[in-house]
């Protein structure tokens, strides 16, 4: 009754599908939080400026990600940029994280009490140094679980690439889906893969938090 | 020495200080008495330039506070500051949180750090808790450390803005203990405080503030023991 036609060359496709998943989430990770880093710092200590700046991630964060991805990949072809998919892809997701990283950041900072960079400056600190020592750790602490959040949804996310034509985990289960015709098998399986990676991060995410928390 | 001239703050439509002019010589201890809005905190703000003023002058050693050719970060470092909320880096040991300025500001290497922060922290009654973190300390601890943290840059002058006020009341004491040390040892102090009978004790001179204006100084014995303005009086009163 566990007759199953699904071998051992479809697992190795799921598996190489899954390692494009792991790419897209780390680059467009690594993407949108330097971006998102510096936005956030802009965002919380130039709240005035940046007005125009919060508008425009504002369209990243409103848009649902799917047409995003068309609408950039449309605008590629018009414009006549020779990217391939996996750039473009790169480019709409590194976005999208930017938006949210922005927001992520922005509230870690003003987390920081005005008193504690008050005290820090009258020690002698500069303005810079103080963001560096005192502002930039323990906001870090504040922002690092809406990020590893940000990391595990973005993975996810990551499916709709499939739609500009990459083929990651889910799409390549859905390949093998349509040839050997047993989606539970393999849905479970890919299910199982996305489980296992999620949980993965999510367990360091922990152990560093743990290891925060012990101080306080 | 630091020489307040004819000083005027405002936030917003609200002026809290209307004019202050003070002197505090070296090795002098001067008490701040008032009652909260008269503007004695901000006072001690607008010394080591957090606060901006709108008139006047203060000039520590002879430099311009707020002058805009002044090196701000340079001058705080000879003017150590104690808040009422003791502030300390909850991300930092409290050895780390001693050594941060003088390995940041002054550039000195992580064994020097390290040996005047102990130092300090010693000095304070903290030498078994170098490794401790903030949070694991109670209020009159961490006030404490506060100071050490100050004195490790080596001030010339340190300002207490009611160092003592958010403590619970069996704290108070060995907090007081090591700001009464501090003056014995002749260091500069301003100090804004509550504590009517310790400011009595350590003070050289006492003021009293009143709707942002220095209402009546002189010495303690003057001030504190035979006020001679009325509001002075009832101040004193209201408070015990």
């Amino acid at each position: 009754m566990f007759e199953s036609t699904f071998t051992w060359n479809d697992l190795q496709f799921i598996l190489q599908g899954a390692w494009v998943t792991i790419l897209l989430t780390v680059v467009s990770m690594i993407i949108g939080t330097l971006a998102g880093v510096v936005c956030g710092m802009a965002r919380a200590l130039l709240p005035r400026s940046t007005i125009p700046l919060a508008w425009l991630l504002d369209v990243f964060r409103s848009v649902p990600l799917l047409i995003q991805f068309v609408l950039f990949n449309a605008l590629k072809s018009i414009v006549g940029l020779n990217w391939s998919a996996f750039a473009v892809a790169c480019v709409v997701l590194g976005l999208y994280v930017t938006a949210y990283c922005t927001e992520i950041v922005r509230s870690g900072v003003l987390s920081v009490p005005l008193t504690l960079r008050r005290a820090s400056r009258s020690l002698g600190l500069t303005y810079w140094q103080d963001l560096r020592q005192i502002v930039m750790p323990m906001a870090t602490r504040v922002a690092f679980p809406g990020w590893i959040n940000l990391l595990l949804g973005v993975m996810k996310d990551t499916a709709l690439v499939m739609w500009i034509g990459i083929v990651e985990l889910l799409r390549a289960s859905q390949t093998i889906v349509t040839r050997i015709q047993e989606p539970l098998l393999v849905l479970c399986i890919a299910g199982l893969i996305y489980y296992v990676m999620s949980l993965v991060v999510a367990r360091l995410g922990a152990r560093l938090e743990t290891r925060w928390q012990e101080n306080d | 020495m630091i020489e307040i001239d004819n000083v005027h703050k405002s936030f917003g439509e609200l002026e809290v200080i209307k004019g202050v002019s003070l002197q505090v010589k070296k090795g002098e201890v001067v008490s701040i008495i008032g009652g909260s809005g008269s503007g004695k905190s901000t006072l001690l703000m607008c010394i080591n330039g957090l606060e901006s003023i709108k008139s006047g002058s203060i000039r520590v050693d002879g430099t311009e506070v707020h002058a805009r050719g002044t090196d701000i970060n340079k001058l705080r470092q000879k003017i150590g500051i104690v808040f009422q909320q003791w502030n300390a880096f909850p991300h930092l040991t409290v050895l780390e949180n001693v050594m941060l300025a003088p390995r940041t500001v002054l550039g000195k290497s992580k064994a020097e750090a390290e040996a005047l922060a102990v130092k300090q922290l010693t000095h304070v009654g903290l030498g078994d808790k170098l490794k401790v973190f903030p949070g694991k300390l109670s209020g009159g601890q961490q006030q404490r450390m506060a100071i050490a943290r100050a004195l490790a840059m080596s001030p010339d002058y340190m300002l207490f803005d009611e160092a003592t006020s958010a403590l619970d009341p069996q704290l108070v004491g060995e907090v007081l203990d090591t700001m009464r040390m501090l003056a014995e040892d002749g260091m500069t102090m301003i100090l804004v405080t509550h504590e009517i009978r310790f400011a009595r004790d350590v003070s050289d001179r006492v003021a009293f503030f009143r709707n942002g204006l220095v209402h009546e100084i002189g010495t303690p014995d003057q001030v504190i023991g035979n006020p001679q303005r009325p509001e002075t009086a009832d101040f004193l009163r209201s408070i015990n």
